[in-house]
């Protein structure tokens, strides 16, 4: 990916922790190229989105751990209609529904990285390749993933 | 303890809709639309609208029913409802929670409305010009699933993959909406037919929909009266019966982030067995379906999980020959929907059921007596009802 450091053009809402900040540890992880993800520190339930109690357990003793960055495409899509003026006129672009198995199968959301007419088939597996937006205001990082394998 | 149910105890005595228009078109403000229609079904039911104690909305409806009941001069309120959760998902939840409160004594005689004028107000399917984005929305939207079109076709994605589903399923229903708005006046597609090489040669918008797979924005505003059933037998109006009604979703349905445990579905399979109990009604008994179109996907999923056929059946069932009022089997959508009638946030599917159990439908299903309505699927909390004729209350 020399062609475009970020996979979707500037100006597209930038991510940054609620006021009571939940997922304010996500976000820093990302910076530092860690996934972070929630997993309960009593029963050791993994949980995403982040919430401040553990759905199993209810302890509000929930951990932020590091996940290895690999997974399988649960879902997907190919976007073609533009619903944000910074996308106007950006073409198609693949979003995907990750699946982590080292997360006990949490999802998160992200976009697959590489030529945007490829096809994309359910199950196949990926690795997080970490987008940094070190010149936005605030600077953040995104988590993007490519075909396992594949070149960056 | 008596049996809790609904069933039976009140009626849709009256409908009401104002012109439908093109999002951003309607000449009058959202606040007034929501009034004429609401006087519009008083009208049809013969009720003078100071009689109204109750109100009963969903989706973060704007018009607010104490502002409503002085505008109207209503002699008093009573019930002042609001079913949470966004997009369509609640819209047989407000006619379930105004049967609630007629059947509980708490109210005599409720309007169910929406209204929606997009010029004043921001669209749906447009990402707010925000600068910085937390929450549930941090998570999706920097990626560009920012859209419901973006995340549900993700959802639709799931399901046709795991049961092989073809693109002609999908195609055939907004086909369907299509050809049974030719038939109504109403429809804003009126005039405007559809056909499968027009859908195959419509650009994508998100796969595996195509642009004809998503529900139109318009602008306008529909409602219905209900009262309990021994009113409604008085006035002038055939009662359609309120058979049974659900609302919810399954476990964590409202996980964020793709979380939802039971992702490709449109979540109505913990919601359909209540609704099938209350009802005392099978699948095999219903004669019309209104199907919630915020997209196809969620259309087949919806009928699906409704037990209207089985997912491994669908691209036989969902033909357009089978799904058109008169020839089919599972006559759908039969005044358009929200493709193709007007996008009235799924209360004209409402209205439309109505109409089929008076016999009044532009797309008549012959002796229709058992009315399906699912309101907006794929989102949490969703809602379903059934009504029927008096045939039909046995
Ligand atoms: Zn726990």
């Amino acid at each position: 990916m020399t062609a475009r450091p970020h996979y979707l053009p500037e100006g597209l809402p930038i991510p940054v922790a609620e006021p009571d900040g939940l997922s304010a540890p996500h976000w820093a992880g990302l910076r530092r190229n860690e996934l972070s993800i929630q997993c309960c520190e009593k029963c050791s339930t993994w949980q995403w989105g982040p919430e401040w109690i553990c759905h199993a357990c209810h302890s509000f003793d929930v951990a932020w751990k590091p996940v290895r960055p690999e997974g399988r495409i649960y879902s997907w899509t190919r976007v073609w209609h533009p619903t944000h003026d910074a996308l106007t006129n950006h073409g198609p672009y693949i979003v995907v529904v990750v699946e982590l198995p080292h997360a006990g199968n949490v999802r998160v959301i992200g976009n697959l990285v590489g030529d945007v007419h490829q096809p994309v088939a359910i199950g196949t597996p990926v690795t997080g390749v970490f987008e940094h937006h070190n010149d936005a205001d605030p600077a953040h990082s995104l988590l993007q993933w490519k075909v396992s394998g594949a070149a960056d | 303890m008596d049996e809790r149910t609904l069933r039976g105890k009140t009626a849709v005595a009256g409908i009401g809709e104002t012109t439908y228009y093109k999002h951003g078109k309607s000449p009058d403000s959202e606040f007034k639309l929501a009034l004429m229609a609401i006087l519009n079904a008083c009208a049809d039911a013969g009720i003078d609208p100071r009689e109204i104690d109750g109100f009963s909305s969903y989706s973060n409806d704007r018009n607010e029913p104490p502002r409503l009941a002085a505008a109207l001069g209503c002699k008093e309120l009573r019930f002042s409802n609001m079913q949470w959760g966004g997009g369509g998902g609640g819209g047989a939840a407000a006619a379930a929670n105004a049967a609630a409160a007629i059947a509980t004594g708490m109210a005599d005689c409720v309007v169910v409305y929406r209204s929606l004028a997009q010029g004043q107000f921001a669209r749906f399917g447009r990402s707010a010009p925000v600068k910085t984005i937390s929450g549930e929305g941090a998570l999706s939207i920097p990626y560009g699933a920012m859209t419901p079109a973006q995340r549900y076709s993700m959802k639709a994605m799931r399901f046709i993959h795991d049961h092989g589903i073809k693109q002609e399923a999908l195609r055939a229903i907004a086909l369907a909406s299509y050809q049974h708005a030719q038939k109504n006046p109403r429809a804003v597609m009126y005039g405007r037919p559809l056909d499968e090489e027009k859908y195959d040669n419509s650009r994508w918008i998100s796969e595996p929909f195509h642009l004809y797979d998503c529900c139109q924005e318009n602008d306008g505003a529909a409602a219905m009266i209900l009262v309990s059933a021994e009113r409604a037998r008085d006035l002038r109006q055939k009662p359609a019966y309120l058979l049974g009604a659900a609302a919810g979703g399954p476990y964590r349905a409202a996980a964020t982030a793709g979380n939802t445990p039971d992702f490709g579905s449109s979540h109505f399979k913990t919601v359909a067995p209540h609704l099938y109990a209350m009802a005392k009604v099978a699948p095999k008994d219903i004669d019309v379906v209104q199907s919630y179109e915020n997209f196809t996907g969620g259309v087949l999923m919806s009928l699906v999980e409704h037990g209207l056929f089985e997912a491994e059946e669908a691209n036989e069932v969902l033909t357009l020959p089978n799904l058109v009022a008169g020839s089919g089997k599972l006559p759908l959508n039969t005044s358009g929907g929200n493709l193709a009638e007007c996008y009235m946030h799924g209360l004209e599917l409402h209205t439309e059921a109505v109409r089929q159990l008076r016999g009044a439908s532009c797309n008549q299903v012959k002796d229709a007596d058992v009315a399906l309505v699912i309101a907006g699927p794929m989102v949490t909390p969703v809602s379903t009802a059934i009504y029927g004729s008096e045939a039909a209350l046995g």
